[in-house]
C-alpha cells in the first residue's frame, strides 16, 4: 500500500465515521413542504436551527416521499424521524403507521384542524404544523379596468368575469391567470371556492342545477383566463412575466410575487357567488411515522415545531400561517403582509363560506380530486356537455363516497354515513 | 480456472444485477398488476385503466407519437451517419457535437424547448422583433393541439436521434471498404451504393436502433409533461398519474405492462422484418 492510498483509506475511514455519527445524533425531518432550495436552506438555518437535537431537513416530491415511508414502513424498520405533510398525505395513510401523539401536550389553536388531525380516530395521528389558504392577487395595472361598481374587497364572481373582460378588451389578451397545469392546485378551486359559492355544498350537490349554474360561470370566465392556463402551476411565475394580471392561487405559490416586487401586486379575497363567498383552509402537519429511529427525539422536534418563536421563523420561511396562538411581528415579509390581509378579509366578510378540507376519504383522495380535474378538462378544455358530464362523472364520485363511506364535511350538510351525491 | 466456467463466471455479475433488479421488481409490478385491494386474482385493474375516459387517447397519443417521429428520426439519422462517416477531418468533433442531445436528460430536453414555445419564449420574442407578429403568441395552448404535438415532435427528435445515429456509425463502420471499391470499379452511383450496399450490410444495426428506440418512444413521458402539461396525455404520464396522484398501484402496473405489452410486439415486427437470415454475416 503506498502512502497515497494509506492516506485515501484513513480520511474516507474517518469521514464514513462522521457521517454515521451525525447521521445517528440528527432526526431526519422528512417533509413535503418548503420544497424549493432557497426554502429549504432556510428551513435548517433560520427554523430548525434552534434545535438543540439537530435535524436533517430533506424536503421531497410526494411521490418519492411516500415511496420512501412505504419501503420503511412495510420493511419495519427505518431512519425518518419525523414527516412534514399536508392533510391529504396524512388522510391517505394507515394511522397504525402513526405515533399517537395525544400525550404530547401540543396541539394548535383550532379544534376544527385538531379533529381533521385525529384522521378518524380518537386520538393525534399528526400534530397541525401551519396553514395557508388560497387568494386571489393582481398586477396593479389592471385596477383601472375594475368595474366602477365594485369592491375589490368584496368582488362578486359577476364582477370578476366584467373585470377580467375589460382588461381582456383593452389589452387585447386574456390575462386572468389559472392553475391548471399538471402541478396546479386547481381541483382546490373547484372543491373549496367555486362549488361552494354557487351550490352550498361541494359531494352533494356535485351534479345539482347550481353546479351547472357554477361551470357556466367558470366557462364565462375561462374566455378571458390565458389560455396558456393549463401549463400554469405557479401563479407567481406569470404575475411577475406578466403573462397573467388576475389570478388565483395558494399563498405560498404567490409569494414570491409580493417579496420581490411589493410595490405592484395586491392581494384580494376570492369572488362571492349566490351561495355566499366560499374558501377553504390548506393544513400542514407534523407526524412521527411507526418505524422512526428515535422516538424522544422525534417527539422533542414535533413539540418544537409548534413553539410561537418556530411558527412565526417557518411563517417568514414558507408563508404558512401559525396553528398557535402567536403574536404577529410587525417587520413581516410583503408576501405574509398581502396574504395575511387577504385571508382575513376573506374570513371575515359577511357572506364568508368557509368549507374544510376533504376528510375520511382515506387513499381516495387522488380519485376525489381527479373526478373534480376531469370535469374541468371535459367541460372547459373539450367543450362537452355540462349537464352530461356531471351526470357521468357524478357515478365515479358517488362509487368513491360509498367505498369509503365519508360522512360530509362543511359546506355540506352532515349526512349519517357516506356522503350522498344527490 | 477452467476455460469451460470462465464466461459463466464473468457474466454472472450481470445476471445477478438483472436478477435482482430487473426480474424480480418485474415479478412483483406483475403480481401487483393482477392482484386487487384484498390480494385476489382478478382483471379488476385492467378493467379500470382501460375503461377510463382518458385511456383511449393516451393510447392514440402514444403511437401517433411514434409512428411520427421514429421514421424522421430513423432518416435523419442514416443521413447524418453517411455523412459522418464520409468525412475525414474533424468527423470526431462533428459526431461530439451531434450527440451533445444524448447528454441531457428528456426532462431538461423538454424544459429547453418550453422555453422556446413558451408565450415569452424565444421563438415569440424573435417573432416580434422581427415585426412579423404584433403581440406574443400562445403557442402551446389547449386550441392548438397541432402546434402541441409538433413540438413535442420537434423535441423528441432533437433529443434522440442522437442514439441511433450513434448505433448506425458503429454498424457503417463495420462494412468493409472493398464492397465500395468494387462498386465504384463496376460505376455504381452513390446512391446506388448506399441502397444496395450500404443499407443490406447495417441491417443488424437498424435492427438495434430501431427497437430501442420504438421501445424508448412508447415510453415518452418527461417531454410531454413538460410541453404538454395535461393537454397531451400519453401512457406513461397515466402512469404516474395512477402511481402518484391516485396512490393505485394496481392500476399503475397495469398500465406498465400493457406498455411493455405493446413494446414487445412492436419489437417482434422489428425484429421479423429486419431478420439477418441465418448463416449470412459481413
Amino acid at each position: 500500500m503506498t502512502v497515497k492510498s494509506k492516506l485515501v483509506t484513513a480520511v474516507s475511514a474517518i469521514a464514513f465515521t462522521c457521517t454515521a455519527y451525525a447521521a445517528q445524533g440528527e432526526v431526519l425531518f422528512w417533509s413535503t413542504q418548503a420544497k424549493p432550495v432557497e426554502e429549504a436552506q432556510a428551513m435548517r438555518e433560520q427554523v430548525l436551527a434552534g434545535f438543540s437535537g439537530g435535524v436533517d431537513y430533506q424536503p421531497n416530491d410526494g411521490g418519492p416521499w411516500i415511496t420512501r415511508l412505504n419501503a420503511e414502513l412495510s420493511a419495519g424498520s427505518g431512519s425518518i424521524g419525523v414527516l412534514g405533510a399536508l392533510h391529504g398525505d396524512y388522510a391517505a395513510m394507515d394511522p397504525e403507521n402513526l405515533v399517537d401523539l395525544s400525550d404530547l401536550g401540543v396541539a394548535s389553536a383550532s379544534d376544527t384542524f385538531n379533529n381533521l388531525a385525529m384522521l378518524g380516530t380518537d386520538t393525534m395521528q399528526y400534530i397541525p404544523w401551519m396553514q395557508a389558504s388560497y387568494i386571489m392577487a393582481a398586477n396593479r395595472e389592471a385596477l383601472q379596468y375594475l368595474p366602477a361598481d365594485a369592491d375589490i374587497n368584496a368582488l362578486t364572481y359577476d364582477q370578476l368575469i366584467e373585470w377580467a373582460a375589460n382588461v381582456h378588451e383593452a389589452t387585447g389578451e386574456a390575462k386572468f391567470g389559472f392553475p391548471a397545469g399538471p402541478d396546479g392546485l386547481k381541483h382546490r378551486f373547484f372543491q373549496g371556492y367555486l362549488y361552494p359559492s354557487f351550490t352550498d355544498g361541494v359531494v352533494r350537490t356535485f351534479a345539482s342545477d347550481a353546479a351547472v349554474n357554477a361551470w357556466e360561470t367558470f366557462a364565462r370566465l375561462w374566455e378571458h383566463t390565458n389560455p396558456a392556463s393549463t401549463n400554469f402551476s405557479f401563479m407567481q411565475e406569470q404575475l411577475l412575466s406578466g403573462d397573467a394580471w388576475i389570478v388565483f392561487d395558494h399563498t405560498s405559490r404567490l409569494a414570491n410575487a409580493f417579496n420581490e416586487r411589493p410595490d405592484d401586486f395586491i392581494a384580494f379575497p376570492a369572488p362571492a357567488g349566490p351561495t355566499g363567498r366560499g374558501f377553504m383552509p390548506v393544513l400542514a402537519g407534523v407526524a412521527i411515522p411507526a418505524t422512526a429511529p428515535n422516538i424522544d427525539e422525534a417527539r422533542a422536534l414535533v413539540s418544537y415545531m409548534l413553539e410561537p418563536e418556530t411558527q412565526i421563523a417557518t411563517l417568514r420561511t414558507t408563508n404558512f400561517f401559525p396553528v398557535v396562538d402567536v403574536e404577529l411581528p410587525d417587520d413581516l415579509p410583503p408576501s405574509v403582509q398581502a396574504a395575511g390581509n387577504a385571508i382575513a378579509a376573506m374570513s371575515g366578510s359577511a357572506d364568508a363560506n368557509p368549507g374544510l378540507l376533504p376528510a375520511g376519504l382515506g387513499d381516495r383522495g387522488g380519485d376525489f380530486n381527479r373526478v373534480f380535474v376531469d370535469s374541468f378538462e371535459r367541460i372547459i378544455l373539450g367543450g362537452q356537455d355540462i349537464r352530461a358530464v356531471l351526470d357521468d362523472q357524478k357515478t365515479t364520485l358517488a362509487a368513491i363516497m360509498n367505498d369509503t363511506g365519508a360522512p360530509c364535511w362543511a359546506p355540506d350538510a352532515p349526512s349519517d354515513g357516506a356522503c350522498p351525491v344527490e | 480456472m477452467s476455460s469451460r466456467i470462465l464466461p459463466y463466471f464473468l457474466i454472472s455479475p450481470v445476471v445477478i444485477f438483472l436478477l435482482a433488479f430487473f426480474i424480480y421488481p418485474f415479478v412483483l409490478v406483475s403480481q401487483q398488476a393482477f392482484q386487487g385491494d384484498s390480494g385476489a386474482w382478478t382483471l379488476s385493474n385492467f378493467q379500470d385503466v382501460i375503461s377510463y375516459w382518458k385511456f383511449p387517447i393516451s393510447l392514440r397519443n402514444t403511437l401517433l407519437l411514434a409512428v411520427a417521429v421514429v421514421p424522421i428520426q430513423l432518416s435523419l439519422a442514416l443521413l447524418m451517419a453517411t455523412m459522418v462517416s464520409r468525412m475525414n477531418k474533424g468527423r470526431d468533433l462533428i459526431l461530439y457535437v451531434w450527440t451533445i442531445p444524448l447528454g441531457i436528460s428528456d426532462l431538461a430536453a423538454g424544459i429547453i424547448w418550453l422555453a422556446i414555445f413558451e408565450q415569452s419564449g424565444f421563438l415569440n420574442s424573435m417573432l416580434s422583433g422581427l415585426g412579423l407578429i404584433e403581440r406574443p403568441m400562445n403557442l402551446l395552448s389547449y386550441q392548438s393541439p397541432v402546434i402541441v404535438f409538433t413540438a413535442i415532435a420537434l423535441a423528441e427528435i432533437w433529443r434522440a436521434t442522437a442514439i441511433m445515429l450513434v448505433i448506425l456509425v458503429a454498424g457503417i463502420g463495420l462494412i468493409p471498404k472493398e464492397y465500395y471499391e468494387a462498386a465504384d470499379v463496376f460505376g455504381a452511383s452513390k446512391w446506388k451504393q448506399f441502397i444496395r450496399i450500404t443499407f443490406p450490410l447495417l441491417r443488424p444495426s437498424l435492427q438495434t436502433a430501431l427497437v430501442l428506440r420504438v421501445i424508448l418512444a412508447f415510453e415518452i413521458f418527461a417531454v410531454v409533461a413538460a410541453l404538454g402539461g395535461t393537454l397531451f396525455p400519453v401512457l406513461m404520464g397515466e402512469t404516474y398519474a395512477y402511481q402518484f396522484d391516485l396512490l393505485n398501484s394496481g392500476a399503475a402496473a397495469a398500465i406498465a405492462l400493457i406498455i411493455l405489452g405493446i413494446s414487445i410486439a412492436f419489437t417482434m415486427v422489428i425484429l421479423r422484418v429486419l431478420r439477418v437470415p441465418k448463416g449470412a454475416s459481413i
